[in-house]
């Protein structure tokens, strides 16, 4: 008797533990191409209204929804958005804009030139006294519409990197009447509409039938699915339930036949920033010290399994021309050379320092942990302080309290904001560098109106970085990128936007 | 639990071999590790367990044999002070409320109850943002999650005794308040003491795991048996000695800890 | 009478002592909830406006009042990160949280009772002490590990369970229970652990009553004896321990949705602390809290009901 309870008890266990396993059922399996596709979103959006957005994540996303008067284009410049045309004056103040004859927003609404001057307006905050962009509030004089097909935008001083800020990332176009709910319902013009968004769940777009330009998008619908961790997504893809995601670089042998496989540079900075003003990293000859003992190989093989490529100074190879390629090389571990800096600045025994990290990814302290081995050799006792993110951006990034930190810049568009927060003014300079030919280069970059010599000046910007070190410039990450086999059409932007209109079923 | 008075306390045999093995190891710890800690060497990472590196090595090609060892420091370390805290004002707090009774007890029991309903794991992050991250940070934060559940199991205690002759005739006598609580109650209950301790330590390395695995306990490069395994968990299909390395070591001491605590019941209830 | 409206007294108490130490603990936190929501590039102009919109302009104490003003009327606020009422955010989660709960809850009950009456029983046999010291062990892993094990386990060597993503029950009964299944035995181990133990042990010391002794002396059946008297007998204690198991399984939703990254209660309450989200927080916890606090309320209840000496004091 005994015998058969325990029988049935674990049979019955068993048919509990299997009713669950059955469940997975691969939809996709008919003949027709698949038109609906998964992307994994790893964070939530900001906000939806991308006049307040700034988070990254949020316009890796938004930005097939939202299309500002230009549009970024994959090589990393700009390409004609809601406005068909633009000049510039040769002064360089005044900006002409045609409007795209017959673009209309995803409600079925035209846009209008009111439509324009309305979004500029909420910007600069114009009408309202409270800007919700104090940078585009700072150059731009008055936005004006002489007819109903042009928008005039007049400058405070000439500003050579305005048009990249006129992506839907900085300016996108609103739709006026849409004023009371564009953090709700978002509309915009861009490939996709906005249906629906569910917190820390899912986001969902459809196509827009009336979308300009012709052809694309390919797809009927996207659903961004909430999954935070790289685990947990990693499985998700390999089940079937996500489509196209980030994968973890040790993860990619594992599933390369399988999916297609992209590797993108992010156009990230990953570095070690000093605070500049405090004893000892005030003495330029301590943080190329420092810069001299980081093996930066070392830290890209630990925090990145080796996919990432070194870099010499704030910017990318991302950044096509406007990258320097003889900064890489600056710096060589070599810690004789180092022993020697530290001694000539009075530190022949080193000194203690800490590195204060924020806890939201691993990859800052494991950084920090290859980082305080390598200091060992020259003398210097690093302390890890681990904080959470909050407390990073109150104390690290807004009191700027701290010795050394680790920490990514992503990318952005205009050469000129991935180097402005060097300048010795700047609100954002967070290391609190001051270097009077970096800031000269700086403001003739401003003021030149050729493309070729300012190319030229960002260079030497990046070199006179690399020189006087403010940080340790590590890396520059690679997102690996798979994507389901049904899929193709993936196009790279420097700047992290998924472009979700030109990707097509393979057949 | 009835027990025969031939029948081994195994409980009590197992308990203490396994703790004292890890306690052996953690002594060796602090003399000698195979490896040095936290020596990185990327090129030798992810090793599976081999004569070299018995236990492997962790994403950073560092011995994950060492890093335990030296792990089973911090484990030991904050289980202390959190046993110490929750001990010390725990008693206070329950000694007084069990003895003085009334609205007094009613308040603290209130606050305590109110405490416990409390998420644990979320009072410990609030406190952790609060006061930050590392070893001392996060053994005083569980400690002060240690203390309501010491302070109950005391005051029960209390309620138990206060009343008994003993004590009936120390207060007839005129001995002050205090002295009877701490000098007179206190030593009868020793026995509650002890295993309430013993869960308090075995309660301590789960909740700093768990800190630690979330991200919020026991920083680098302090070794963390709790970080260890959250730090695994992204290579745990293709590496699964990475994560059961620190993850047996920490049920085993808890395990140990447990099987202590029952012991020291079953102990204390054959003597009574 | 008078204790069901001291109990009710002493709920709103625990409630508004809750909701002060969130409020405390929030007003010494550092971080800015809108400069973690923008990020570093955040524009100065933008977080400005930003929390004049949110009202977090004003001083946190009056936030506070404004908040607790609105519970009284129901309302619970809104998010600061998703612009959105607190009580939709909750609501929408709760399915999850639930179904985890009362899975893991199910697997403690069907697995543990059977487990517990079949140990005592069969007291000292092996069966009985390889179940007694596999429960010891169940007690002493971490629950992450627990949960890091199946995924070894079940989700890579037998690819049975769809570890990571949750599917809503609304999408496929089988995939929301596929999904839901491993998380919820993550709880419940642990739990049956406790519950094994609880139960054998009741009904080892109900087998040396009297009543047990009268009943097999008037030639009751060992069946009838077991089923009739001491299974009954025994079951109420361990009705109290539910209460606690259960606070313990809602405790154990908040890691356990971290470790299968499911978007439950547990993860919004984790993500709102560490976005400042005083609001979601604060409704989070009180919410918590109740439910904990009327769990132990209704076992007390039930305890007194089923129990006749009870009542009769």
């Amino acid at each position: 008797m005994r015998k058969y309870v325990y029988m049935l008890l674990a049979i019955a266990a068993m048919t509990f533990l299997m009713a669950g396993c059955s469940g997975h059922s691969e939809s996709q399996q008919s003949g027709k191409p698949k038109k609906d596709i998964t992307v994994r979103m790893m964070a939530d959006p900001d906000f939806l209204d991308p006049h307040k957005a700034t988070a990254s994540l949020t316009f890796q996303m938004m930005l097939n929804v939202f299309e500002g008067l230009v549009n970024p284009a994959p090589n990393g410049g700009i390409e004609p958005g809601v406005a068909k045309s633009y000049k510039m004056s040769e002064d360089g103040l005044t900006y002409t804009f045609k409007l795209r004859p017959g673009i209309k927003f995803h409600n079925g609404d035209p846009v209008t030139v009111q439509d324009v001057e309305y979004s500029f307006d909420r910007l600069t905050g114009k009408s309202t006294g409270q800007p919700l962009s104090s940078s585009l509030a700072a150059i731009i004089k008055s936005v004006t519409a002489p007819d109903d097909q042009t928008i005039v935008i007049k400058l405070k001083k000439p500003y050579s990197p305005f048009l990249t800020e006129l992506t839907a990332v900085d300016a996108a176009i609103l739709d006026k009447k849409n004023d009371a709910k564009q953090n709700t319902h978002p509309i915009g013009t861009g490939p996709f509409k906005f249906v629906e968004y569910k917190p820390e769940n899912k986001l969902v777009l459809e196509k827009f039938d009336d979308y300009w330009k012709k052809g694309v998008p390919y797809l009927n619908k996207v659903t961004f699915s909430y999954q935070p961790d790289d685990d947990a997504a990693f499985m998700s893809l390999k089940s079937g339930n996500l489509d196209l995601t980030s994968v973890p670089a040790h993860k990619v042998d594992e599933i390369k036949n399988a999916f297609n496989i992209i590797p993108q540079n992010s156009n990230a900075v990953f570095l070690m920033g000093f605070n500049n003003a405090k004893k000892p990293f005030n003495d330029v000859r301590v943080r190329q010290a420092i810069n001299d003992v980081v093996n930066k190989q070392d830290i890209i093989d630990a925090a990145f399994s080796g996919h990432g490529s070194k870099l010499g100074s704030h910017m990318s190879p991302a950044m096509g021309k406007y990258f320097d390629k003889s900064t890489v090389g600056d710096y060589q571990p070599n810690v004789k050379k180092a022993k020697q800096l530290l001694k000539a600045a009075g530190y022949s025994n080193g000194f203690s320092m800490t590195i204060t990290v924020s806890s939201h990814s691993p990859v800052y302290s494991e950084a920090a942990q290859v980082i305080v081995e390598e200091l060992k050799q020259i003398g210097i006792h690093a302390k890890i302080n681990v904080i959470e993110w909050a407390k990073w951006l109150d104390d690290v990034y807004k009191q700027k309290d701290y010795e050394a930190t680790i920490i990514d810049f992503t990318g952005k568009l205009s050469p000129f904001d991935t180097l402005s927060q060097y300048r010795s003014n700047d609100p954002e300079n967070m290391m609190n560098f001051s270097d009077e030919k970096f800031d000269t280069l700086m403001s003739q970059i401003l003021n030149e109106s050729s493309e070729d010599k300012r190319v030229a000046l960002y260079k030497q910007a990046q070199e006179e970085l690399s020189q006087q070190a403010p940080a340790v410039f590590i890396c520059d990450y690679q997102t690996e990128w798979a994507l389901n086999k049904q899929f193709t059409g993936f196009t790279k932007y420097p700047i992290y936007y998924l472009d979700l209109a030109h990707i097509k079923p393979a057949k | 639990m009835i027990h025969s008075k031939k029948k081994r306390n195994m409980n009590l045999i197992i308990g203490g071999t396994i703790l004292l093995f890890f306690l052996t190891i953690m002594v060796i710890s602090f003399f000698y590790t195979p490896y040095d800690v936290n020596k990185i060497q990327v090129a030798n990472k992810l090793q599976p367990p081999s004569s070299a590196h018995w236990l492997g090595t962790d994403k950073f090609g560092r011995d994950t044999l060492s890093r335990i060892m030296t792990g089973t420091q911090t484990a030991f370390f904050v289980g202390a002070v959190v046993v110490v805290i929750g001990l010390f004002f725990g008693s206070i707090i329950g000694g007084l409320a069990g003895y003085l009774g009334g609205w007094f007890d009613e308040i603290v029991m209130r606050f305590i109850d109110a405490l416990m309903a409390f998420p644990g794991i979320i009072l410990a992050i609030m406190i952790v943002a609060v006061f930050g991250t590392g070893i001392t940070d996060t053994a005083l934060a569980l400690g002060v999650l240690a203390t309501p559940s010491i302070a109950r199991i005391v005051r029960s205690g209390f309620m138990q005794n206060k009343d008994l002759d003993y004590v009936v005739a120390a207060r007839s006598i005129g001995v002050s308040p205090l002295r009877i609580i701490f000098k007179v109650i206190m030593p009868n209950i020793y026995s509650q003491l002890i295993v309430a301790g013993s869960v308090a330590f075995a309660g301590a390395l789960l909740a700093e795991s768990s800190l630690s695995y979330l991200g919020l306990g026991v920083q680098p490069p302090d070794p963390s048996l709790g970080r260890m395994l959250s730090e695994s968990q992204e290579y745990i299909t293709d590496d699964p000695w990475y994560a059961l390395a620190p993850g047996l070591t920490i049920t085993f001491i808890v395990l140990g800890f447990y099987m202590l605590s029952n012991g020291l019941r079953e102990l204390t209830d054959r003597r009574s | 009478m008078a204790y069901i409206l001291r109990r009710l007294v002493f709920l709103c108490l625990t409630l508004v002592f809750i909701s002060i130490i969130t409020f405390l603990v929030f007003r010494i936190l550092p971080g800015d909830p809108v400069q973690i929501m923008l990020g570093p590039d955040a524009d100065p102009a933008r977080i400005t406006a930003v929390r004049h919109q949110l009202g977090l302009d004003q001083p946190l104490f009056e936030q506070y009042i404004h908040l607790i003003q609105g519970f009284v009327k129901g309302d619970l606020g809104e998010s600061l990160r998703f612009s959105m009422p607190v009580k939709t955010l909750i609501l929408a989660r709760l399915p999850l949280t639930f179904s985890l709960a009362l899975m893991s809850l199910v697997i403690v009950v069907f697995v543990s009772i059977p487990l517990g009456v079949l140990a005592a029983i069969r007291k000292n046999s092996w069966g009985d002490i390889i179940l007694s010291s596999i429960t010891q062990v169940g007690m002493a892993i971490p629950t992450f590990f627990v949960g890091m094990l199946l995924m070894i386990l079940f989700g890579s060597m037998f690819r049975l369970f769809s570890p990571g993503g949750y599917i809503p029950w609304g999408e496929s009964f089988f995939g929301a229970l596929g999904s839901l299944l491993l998380p919820a035995l993550t709880i419940a181990i642990p739990q049956i652990a406790v519950c094994f133990r609880y139960v054998r042990n009741e009904i080892l010391e109900q087998t040396t009553m009297d009543y047990v002794r009268t009943a097999r002396g008037k030639g009751a059946t060992e069946r009838a004896t077991l089923f009739k008297h001491i299974l009954r007998n025994s079951l109420i204690p361990v009705l109290t321990v539910f209460g606690l198991i259960l606070a313990e399984v809602i405790a154990g939703t908040i890691v356990v949705e971290q470790v299968f990254s499911l978007p439950g209660i547990g993860t919004l309450l984790i993500t709102s602390v560490s976005g400042r989200d005083f609001p979601v927080v604060q409704g989070l916890v009180l919410y918590i809290a109740f439910v904990v606090v009327c769990i132990n309320f209704i076992v007390d209840l039930l305890y007194r009901v089923l129990d006749p000496r009870i009542r009769l004091k």
